[in-house]
């Protein structure tokens, strides 16, 4: 099939991942109907059956990389791709799935399926980013639609996107929120996560998990010591930096971090 | 898809569409009967189960919503009940009554997805929802308004629609006010009314007569249609608590696939909307019954293309119990009961939109999780949904490979698979002589 239309064509693609991503390009019920007539959707197998063949001017990318398939796809997609974009934590940091890299991938298949020998799995779950070039990540888990919206806009009319690389505090400050660890003691990883959320969970009263990563000039050492002055033990500090960005460097060093300091049964942890 | 010389033909769909995740479906035909059937999964293994143990029970909430990003609340609210079950606590009925209302959001939204931008487009004669808006928009705007309704339910008790962050094992963490609820009120009650027009429609599309004596089981609460729990019922009588799942529901893994076949006692059986609405006729509403009369529906309905049908009638159901939740709210109510980990096993089970979604732990003394097992709804469809192909392909032989295709495609979409639950895209392929 072959477009006469002059919008751009846009792909979208899927790894490893829960579909929430791609889901909110559908959930963006408001917007959906008009970035359809701003860019021409040529391959969305998740909304259409009609899927036109490449080269497309630019691939929406969700879903990490956990199989030798998956390596010679996204190969593939790159060839075939003007722009890559990534979207999600899956994407950009390999996702809840990739805290098989702190651990025995073997044994995680063998506790999960009763024939292991059918399963095909790379022992890391890793980014997008660690096989081919990427053009721009958009962070969360999952991402919000409006920063989706906004990304796809941008790339449609050849712009940079105006993602803010702050953290959740200021988006919580400009929320009129109390601040949930200074007022009551509750650990909340706002500090050194990129905003983008819009501040949701202390908005309900509950402190952030870091879903959209690390933001830029954070200080997660800082942010680990005081909330274990809060009351958390190394074991929490390390669970807290491994959920859905758990392979980001700087999550990564300070979950790390702790754990050694827990293996070597230390009441204190290293500088 | 290509005609062999001999007497073996091969019709194959690399990418199934429409469907939540990656799979494939391969059919062989040979001397004009159906050879063999394998619905293949390739959505990769995420090993959930494996990386749950060591985790504090605390956080399930957050890590298994990441199974699936269309229906998390299904995932939370499972893990939610297996945890209190495991340390004894029952939550209070308000709290019930808000996850029914998270509930109902997630219901609407993925059921009217799946209605609008999934199915109908097969009925139709689309590639899909954007392309059927340039002739249908009045239709597509209203599934898109009902979707966004959905949305607008989840985002106000849950805080987003995709892996909601409120809710916690014991309850929630904040509940929302009468006013907030006041205000959401129009949009629910507008979308009542879109959801009896949506009955309308998809009854006037025409379905393929074909039909199969299923095993049908769902959960079925003390009162109401099932949504956030109940006891395990089925279409040959069982009435079981959600302890004893595991003791009928036994796990196989294939070959060609990533998720795990689920079986009754060794037989195939379906969960979803067919199963719920056939076991649980007597619990819609007054309104839901009617309109699923009036759509022509019987007390039962085996007749999987009608599944769409159905799920039209659920989003009655669902926009109706929000309505009811929402107008019988009071503020200052405690968002959750304190639950203190002790050693043990829990079970809990609930409805997701596409069918019941099992959750068993084992925790510590210290509220870490030792064991963990979830059994989502499309590893339990899957074996109906080979036997489903198996029997369709050899009733419509004759047609053309590209019809046979399409049909084969449209009674996997019957099912609303959601391939990242059970792990998640297909692949279609046909051989036949």
């Amino acid at each position: 099939m072959t477009t006469t239309t002059t919008t751009p064509t846009v792909a979208v693609w899927k790894f490893a991942s829960c579909d929430g991503c791609q889901l909110n390009l559908l959930n963006a019920e408001d917007e959906l109907l008009d970035v359809a007539k701003a860019v021409t959707i040529a391959y969305f197998p998740e909304a259409t059956r009609a899927m036109q063949d490449g080269p497309y001017d630019v691939s929406i990318v969700e879903g990490s990389i956990t199989t030798p398939e998956e390596i010679e796809r996204i190969k593939h997609v790159r060839e075939i791709s003007g722009k890559l974009i990534t979207i999600g934590a899956c994407a950009t940091h390999g996702g809840i799935q990739a805290l098989r890299n702190y651990a025995d991938v073997e044994e995680y298949t063998s506790y999960v399926y009763a024939s292991p020998e059918f399963i095909d799995t790379l022992e890391t779950s890793t980014p997008i980013s660690e096989h081919v070039h990427v053009d721009f990540e958009l962070r969360g888990c999952p991402v919000d639609k409006y920063q989706l919206v906004e990304v796809i806009s941008a790339f449609a009319q050849g712009r940079r996107p105006r993602i803010p690389t702050y953290s959740v505090c200021v988006e919580c400050k400009r929320a009129g929120n109390i601040c949930v660890p200074v007022a009551q003691g509750t650990p909340c990883l706002g500090p050194v996560t990129q905003a983008g959320c819009g501040a949701i969970c202390p908005s309900f009263n509950r402190g952030c998990y870091a879903c959209f990563g690390p933001q830029d000039s954070q200080n997660c050492h800082g942010m680990a010591d005081r909330l274990m002055a809060l009351g958390m033990t190394t074991e929490e500090m390390t669970r807290a930096y491994r959920t859905f960005n758990a392979t980001c460097e700087p999550f990564q060093a300070e979950s790390l971090r702790h754990e050694r300091a827990r293996k070597a049964g230390a009441e204190e942890v290293e500088a | 898809m290509s005609m062999q010389p001999t007497s073996e033909r091969t019709l194959s769909v690399d990418v199934l569409a429409r469907v939540e995740g990656e799979g494939g479906l391969h059919l062989r035909l040979r001397n004009g009967k159906v050879d063999d059937v394998k619905l293949n999964i390739f959505e990769p293994p995420r090993f959930y189960e494996a990386f749950l143990r060591g985790r504090a029970m605390t956080e399930l909430p957050d890590l298994t919503a990441r199974i699936c990003g269309i229906c998390p609340v299904a995932y939370q609210f499972s893990a939610c009940l297996a945890i209190e079950d495991a340390c004894g606590v029952t939550v209070p009925d308000s709290v019930r009554a808000l996850r029914r209302l998270l509930y109902c959001g997630e219901w609407i939204e993925s059921q009217t997805l799946h209605i609008y931008m999934l199915h109908a487009p097969d009925f139709l004669g689309y590639a899909g929802a954007i392309e059927m808006a340039k002739d249908h928009g009045a239709a597509v705007e209203r599934g898109l308004s009902m979707k966004k309704a959905g949305n607008a339910l989840m985002t106000l008790v849950g805080g987003r629609s995709v892996h909601p962050v409120n809710t916690k094992i014991g309850g929630f963490y904040k509940m929302p006010s009468v006013q907030d609820m006041k205000a959401l009120r129009p949009a629910i009650a507008q979308g009542l009314e879109d959801a009896l027009e949506t009955v309308k429609l998809v009854s006037t599309f025409e379905f393929p007569d074909f039909e199969r004596p299923y095993l049908y089981l769902s959960l079925r609460p003390e009162e109401g249609y099932p949504i956030e729990g109940g006891r395990v019922v089925t279409s040959r009588g069982d009435n079981w608590d959600v302890q004893e799942f595991t003791q009928h529901i036994e796990e196989v893994h294939v070959a060609q696939s990533n998720a795990l076949h689920g079986l009754l006692d060794g037989e195939p059986y379906v969960v979803g909307p067919l199963a719920r609405y056939s076991l649980n006729f007597d619990r819609l509403s007054p309104m839901a019954q009617q309109a699923a009369r009036e759509a022509g529906l019987g007390e039962t309905c085996y007749n999987p293309f009608k599944s769409i049908i159905v799920r039209a009638v659920e989003t009655v159901e669902a926009f109706h119990e929000a309505l009811r939740i929402i107008d019988a709210w009071t503020d200052g109510l405690e968002p959750s009961v304190p639950v203190v980990p002790r050693v043990g096993e829990g079970f809990g089970a609930t409805e997701a939109p596409r069918g019941v979604c099992f959750h068993r732990y084992k925790i510590d003394e210290t509220g870490l999780v030792t064991d963990a097992q979830i059994v989502p709804p499309t590893s339990q469809n899957q074996p109906s949904i080979e036997a489903d192909l198996r029997e369709l392909a050899q009733e419509w032989m004759w047609m053309s490979d590209e019809d046979l295709t399409l049909r084969a495609e449209v009674a996997i979409r019957n099912y609303d698979p959601c391939i990242s639950c059970s792990v998640h895209f297909l692949n279609l392929t046909v051989d036949r002589g």
